[in-house]
């Protein structure tokens, strides 16, 4: 059941990303540039998809179990550190420098485009990078002295 | 002075997909308790949390790449143009999966489910991503052209 919402979820979220354009990276860049001819559609994606998401985290805050009974597993980090800052840059500059995040990359790939598949494969390999960077740090962390 | 380009600038069809895509944050929150942030869902099959865990991010995963297919059944789909090379798109790749690791959280999980939570964190983390992607495109059109 859950693997079935999670593919609808996933369906909903991408015809979403179709619809608004930004799975045209052409459309995200004409966002980001914002000394050239701007195009502020982003916003408006993000507004209009706050203006849904907004009651329902308010809602999700007050349950403990969702509505399938499953735990409600609301995120609890709260610090803001050198790691949500460097990252959040870093991400920042790939965005900007091809005008694709990772969702939209996933229906490029569904739509057949090279590209999409070229960058899809570069993400895996960051993400992939990452897992290994996290698990150095974690067997550094166990073994101080090392 | 800033100019808006009226030609591409879209506000129904901007705000009709954001709804949508505000209706998946608000689905997979209320019906399963999970906070739909892609990079998050995909950076888990990597790097799973828990064992068990993999069916729903991997669903998640497909149904998104499943959506252009479906979108094409009933009508054709809108244009989508890829202007970065094959060198910057890896780059670009590599550094949107690793940063979003890091930072915890992408466009959809800090962007949309962050600020509808109205996390400073999330915030914060949008403001930066954002930063960066305007100077970035700030350098790479303006700059070296």
């Amino acid at each position: 059941m859950s693997v079935l919402i999670s593919f609808v979820v996933g369906l909903v979220f991408g015809i979403g990303l179709i619809v608004s354009g930004m799975s045209n990276p052409a459309k995200v860049l004409g966002f980001l540039d914002l000394a050239g001819p701007w195009d502020p559609s982003l916003a408006l994606v993000m507004g209009g998809a706050i203006a849904v998401g907004f009651p329902a985290f308010r809602l999700a805050a007050r349950r403990k179990a969702s509505l399938l009974g499953g735990p409600m597993q609301l995120p609890t980090a709260r610090q803001i550190d050198r790691r949500l800052l460097a990252g959040s840059a870093l991400f920042g500059v790939g965005w900007g420098l091809a005008g694709i995040c990772p969702g939209p990359a996933l229906v490029l790939l569904g739509s057949g485009a090279a590209g999409g598949l070229v960058f899809v494969l570069a993400m895996l390999a960051g993400m992939a990078l990452f897992a290994v960077f996290e698990r150095l740090r974690r067997a550094r962390q166990l073994t101080p002295d090392a | 002075m800033m100019t808006i380009d009226w030609l591409h600038f879209t506000p129904a069809s901007a705000l009709a997909g954001g709804a949508l895509i505000g209706l998946a944050a608000a689905l997979l929150i209320l019906l399963e308790g999970r906070i739909a942030g892609i990079s998050g869902i995909i950076g888990g099959l990597l790097h799973s949390p828990s064992r068990g865990d993999s069916a729903w991010r991997l669903a998640f995963a497909l149904g998104l790449v499943a959506a252009p297919l479906l979108y094409r059944v009933l009508a054709a789909l809108p244009e989508s143009r890829i202007d970065a090379g094959w060198g910057t798109l890896v780059v670009a790749g590599a550094l949107v999966g690793f940063g979003s690791r890091l930072g915890s959280g992408c466009t959809s999980g800090h962007g949309v489910c962050g600020l509808s939570r109205l996390s400073p964190r999330s915030l914060v983390a949008t403001l930066v991503f954002m930063s960066a992607g305007f100077a970035t495109v700030f350098v790479c059109r303006h700059l070296f052209v």
